[in-house]
């Protein structure tokens, strides 16, 4: 079941990202500049090389897509120019999309409550962000004497700063979604 | 004086309040002025591209669209927001189709042609290294930083206009210009994993404290950034580093722009400072900076 093919994962990366996958010679440049390997179950060569097979499912079920961090690395790398980190952002959107069950569930809702905070404000208000991510994580007291601290040295701003025009903001949300 | 509409960006006016009254300060101290852009909203930093490629662009396509009214360039001092800006900007200015759809989405025309520009290199372009060199009135002797550029300065290839991605130069000249010296490391791009800060704390606790150790093997005193994503996750995961490795790093870190103006000598450093989770009162006064 894990293995189910998906015979034209390729073109649909390739439609939406633009990147080709089948350039990959799977020179393992992304991978061995990859500073997040160590954390990942599906190492960047490997994502390229699953994209070609067609393993969707193996794909949009890996820690990998959510560990990677997009910080470009393999994209600068890559003897093909393929943009890897690309790749990745269009795996995560098709996962979402297809409501696939997350291997680190904590970061999808950590953009969930992002994106929440921007479209109810048009502005990130940290300690909004904070409290929503900590209450729906249930991740409550981890970083407690952290956010003290920030509070301390006046780092947190209670009274968010918010954008005056927040229905052009909520359209850009209800549109994107379509 | 020249104007250019400054993109603040959601951290400059909380946890990184510092980063952005240091920046427009230094910039109106060397001629720039600094006009926010009128209701800007977020660009949606990562969260937007890792999850709705629409989304991604029209976020930032309508800051693109207000810049376009106001009619001059775009500068930025956040490494997310530049990057977001300046990607976007390259899409709705190449994929016609997804301009005329992030134009519907946001009733204005996002397709903004003036140039974005980190604000470290407009300093770099108009005031340059020898004039900024003459200005120095309080020389940064004691302070051996290293560069710390993180992955959204350089990265993608082409984002810096003249520097080395793999290598870049531009931070390490500013801070020799200012009188400190700055040391050479190989870790200047290393991502730090700011977005994954929260969310897999043990993962970026281990990447922090890498470049805390390899900035005290190069014989540095601090880190010098220019992305408050970058500072904030270096602050916090320092700290972290002591309960987790039991490693003791006491290195403060600062932005390009309060080490700027500490150099020109401009008034109320000691207020940027003093929101620093790690302290840099005792290396500012050991370095007779206080």
């Amino acid at each position: 079941m894990i293995n189910a093919l998906s015979s034209d994962l390729e073109r649909e990366v390739e439609r939406r990202s633009g990147e080709k996958a089948r350039l990959c010679y799977q020179c393992r440049k992304c991978s061995t500049g990859c500073l997040f390997d160590f954390a990942m179950d599906i190492l960047p060569h490997q994502v390229i090389k699953l994209v070609q097979y067609g393993q969707k499912e193996r794909l949009l079920k890996s820690r990998t897509i959510w560990i990677c961090a997009s910080c470009e690395t393999c994209t600068a790398r890559c003897p093909n120019d393929i943009d890897v980190a690309r790749v990745m952002d269009t795996l995560r959107e098709i996962a979402l999309e297809e409501g696939v069950e997350p291997a680190e569930g904590n970061i999808p809702l950590f953009h969930k409550c992002f994106l929440g905070n921007i479209q109810a404000t048009g502005r990130i208000s940290e300690p909004i962000l904070m409290g929503s991510y900590k209450t729906l994580s249930g991740d409550l007291f981890s970083d407690m004497g952290l956010a003290l601290e920030m509070l301390k040295k006046g780092k947190i701003r209670i009274i968010p700063s918010v954008v005056k025009n927040r229905r052009e903001v909520r359209r850009i949300f209800k549109e994107a979604k379509k | 004086m020249r104007t250019y509409s400054f993109f603040p960006g959601c951290s400059q006016l909380s946890s990184a309040e510092e980063y952005g009254i240091s920046a427009v300060e230094v910039a109106e101290a060397l001629g720039i002025r600094l006009e926010p852009l009128p209701d800007w909203s977020c660009c949606g930093a990562s969260s937007a591209h890792m999850t709705n490629h629409v989304l991604s662009v029209a976020l930032p396509g309508r800051d693109l669209a207000l810049a376009k009214k106001e009619g001059r360039d775009l500068t930025a001092v956040c490494a997310n927001c530049y990057n977001n800006l300046r990607s976007a900007q390259a899409e709705l200015l190449s994929d016609e189709e997804l301009a005329g759809k992030v134009e519907d989405i946001v009733g204005m025309d996002p397709r903004f042609e003036g140039k974005i520009l980190p604000l470290l290199d407009i300093i770099m372009d108009e005031i340059g290294i020898k004039e900024l060199e003459e200005r120095v009135r309080r020389p940064l002797e004691g302070l051996k930083p290293v560069s710390y550029y993180g992955c959204l300065m350089s990265r993608p290839p082409g984002m810096m206009d003249s520097d080395n991605p793999d290598n870049p130069q531009f931070m390490d000249e500013m801070l020799s210009a200012l009188g400190a010296e700055a040391k050479p490391w190989s870790y200047k791009t290393d991502c730090c994993g700011g977005s994954l800060s929260l969310t897999q704390t043990g993962i970026v606790v281990q990447l922090v404290n890498r470049l805390f150790d390899a900035a005290e093997e190069a014989g540095a005193n601090c880190i010098v950034t220019a992305c408050p994503m970058c500072l904030a996750n270096l602050e916090m995961r320092q700290k972290e580093g002591r309960l987790r490795f039991n490693i003791e790093h006491h290195m403060p870190v600062f932005f390009i722009t309060e080490l700027l103006g500490l150099a020109l000598g401009l008034e109320g450093t000691e207020e940027w400072f003093g929101k620093h989770l790690i302290d840099p009162q005792p290396l500012l006064v050991k370095a007779g900076l206080e």
